[in-house]
């Protein structure tokens, strides 16, 4: 489930409390559903929570590599 | 017979040589406008026309090295304006205009190569819909092609921390104006496809881009030029990863605008085209979760109260083991609910405690435990003492078990 796309996940959860709303289910079924929505719920939220990334800077050095570095950029 | 006196006889090698120094010292400069004919290069590389006009002709030259500076293909047909010094090709007694520079009447030559370009590669398809892919909705990471020290980077910078923080950033920094700058532009747009090759995972440590912006803030068509460039173009359409062009003001459109997947009329609009708001994607998930929660609560109340009822029709026809189910399920439902539920809900563990303890106090069963007992007469529960009379054949049932009796005798209250 951890490979699902942020967009996926949000569509799945809505539709899941779509269904709890509408729906006339069991309570083990609900149970279930209730279950795969709060999943779904902590998955969306660590996929929008970053830790603050530096901004990183690409250049082509003298050889042709390329190279990562950090760039001295204050972003504010 | 009339003797003329001959003046000085020239050789035909002399007249013309003179009348080239005659032509280069009256004519060493001359702006011409006229109309293209003619228009051929041989293998030499170098460009010969006439310039024409409603009543005369002018054969020119435009030597290799000063048409490689040319910005626009000419055409027969085209009005231009030439520049350059009247001479004479002696061998021919051809006496011609050696162009130094070219440029088309009313439109300038950057505005004609804008256009002759722009139909070319809109010819070969490169501004297709079909070929355009769409942007990632929540990109790992954002690579960056622009200046390094514009007010375009700091503006682009800015509006991605403000909408998400925390999303990965990775700038090319290019020259965007000058001769060189078509170069760089479309090389850091190749690095950055490179480098996702050997990066296969998004946003992740590994450092794969999913979106590039490419672009520069405002200036005249001149400063801005490299981004009508065919190399640049070429480099935008060949690129595996979406890019959003930027350049310059909302009015400005560039090649690089009609080839890139997508069209940002400043820099900072392209960083919104970039990312979504992350607040507003928190309040979206906050809210879902707070129906997820109030929905399974009216579940359970809805089947608490379900339970309850069934329990007491129960008793009359199902076998005690029945009842004992039931009740075993509404705590495993209670346990369930309370170990998913509790960092997400407000259902206190103290409110399902006393839902399943009334639930059970409900129960027929904890009615029996404590000394009580039903009687049935015929299947049917016996409320009043009034219902029997003697002899009536009676069933009594305890928490465990039951006897048949036989009535001796009745007494009202």
């Amino acid at each position: 489930m951890k490979e699902m796309s942020f967009e996926k996940a949000m569509d799945k959860l809505e539709k899941i409390v779509g269904e709890l709303e509408e729906g006339d289910f069991s309570l083990d079924a609900s149970l279930k559903k209730y279950e795969e929505g709060i999943s779904l719920v902590r998955l969306c939220r660590e996929k929008l929570d970053k830790a603050k990334q530096k901004v990183e800077r690409l250049m082509r050095d003298k050889k042709g590599d390329l190279k990562r570095s950090s760039l001295d950029m204050d972003p504010e | 017979m009339v003797e003329t006196k001959k003046a000085h006889i020239y050789t035909v090698s002399g007249l013309t040589r003179d009348v080239r120094m005659l032509l280069d010292t009256t004519f060493p400069e001359v702006w011409v406008e006229g109309e293209i004919s003619n228009f051929h290069v041989p293998s030499s590389g170098h460009c010969y026309f006439s310039l024409k006009d409603s009543g005369s002709m002018l054969k020119c030259v435009l030597f290799k090295r000063s048409s490689s500076r040319l910005r626009f293909n000419i055409e027969d047909g085209m009005h231009v304006l030439c520049f350059g010094r009247l001479g004479v090709y002696e061998k021919q007694g051809q006496y011609q205009l050696y162009v130094d520079i070219i440029e088309p009447k009313g439109k300038g030559a950057l505005y004609i190569a804008f256009e002759q370009l722009k139909e070319k590669l809109q010819k070969e398809g490169l501004f297709d819909e079909k070929h355009k892919k769409s942007l990632p909705f929540l990109p790992g990471r954002i690579g960056i092609v622009t200046s390094g020290t514009g007010a375009a980077l700091k503006d682009i910078l800015k509006v991605l921390g403000r909408r998400f923080s925390g999303v990965g950033i990775m700038v090319y920094p290019v020259k965007v104006q000058g001769d060189d700058a078509k170069y760089e532009i479309a090389e850091a747009i190749k690095a950055f496809n490179d480098h996702n090759k050997h990066n296969r995972d998004p946003g992740g440590e590994s450092g794969a881009v999913d979106v590039l912006i490419v672009g520069r803030g405002g200036g005249s068509l001149e400063d801005l030029w490299a981004f009508n460039e065919e190399i640049v173009a070429r480099a935008i359409f060949e690129s595996d990863i979406p890019v959003i062009s930027a350049v310059g003001h909302e009015i400005d459109f560039t090649i690089s605008d009609f080839v890139s997947d997508r069209r940002a009329a400043t820099p900072s609009a392209a960083a919104e085209l970039a990312v979504p708001e992350k607040t507003v994607l928190m309040d979206r998930i906050g809210s879902l979760n707070l129906k997820l929660d109030s929905t399974i609560k009216n579940i359970f109340d809805r089947s608490r109260a379900r339970l309850s009822e069934l329990s007491e029709s129960y008793v009359l026809k199902e076998p005690v083991n029945v009842i004992l189910q039931l009740e075993q399920q509404v705590d495993e439902y209670a346990r369930r609910i309370f170990t998913e539920a509790e960092h997400y809900t407000d259902i206190k563990k103290s409110m399902i405690d006393i839902a399943a303890g009334r639930l059970r106090a409900l129960s027929p069963l904890s009615v029996l435990e404590r000394g009580y007992s039903i009687t049935f007469k015929d299947g049917k529960t016996v409320k009043n003492a009034r219902a029997l009379k003697p002899d009536d054949r009676i069933v009594t049932r305890f928490a465990e078990g039951r006897s048949a009796s036989r009535v001796e005798s009745v007494k009202s209250d």
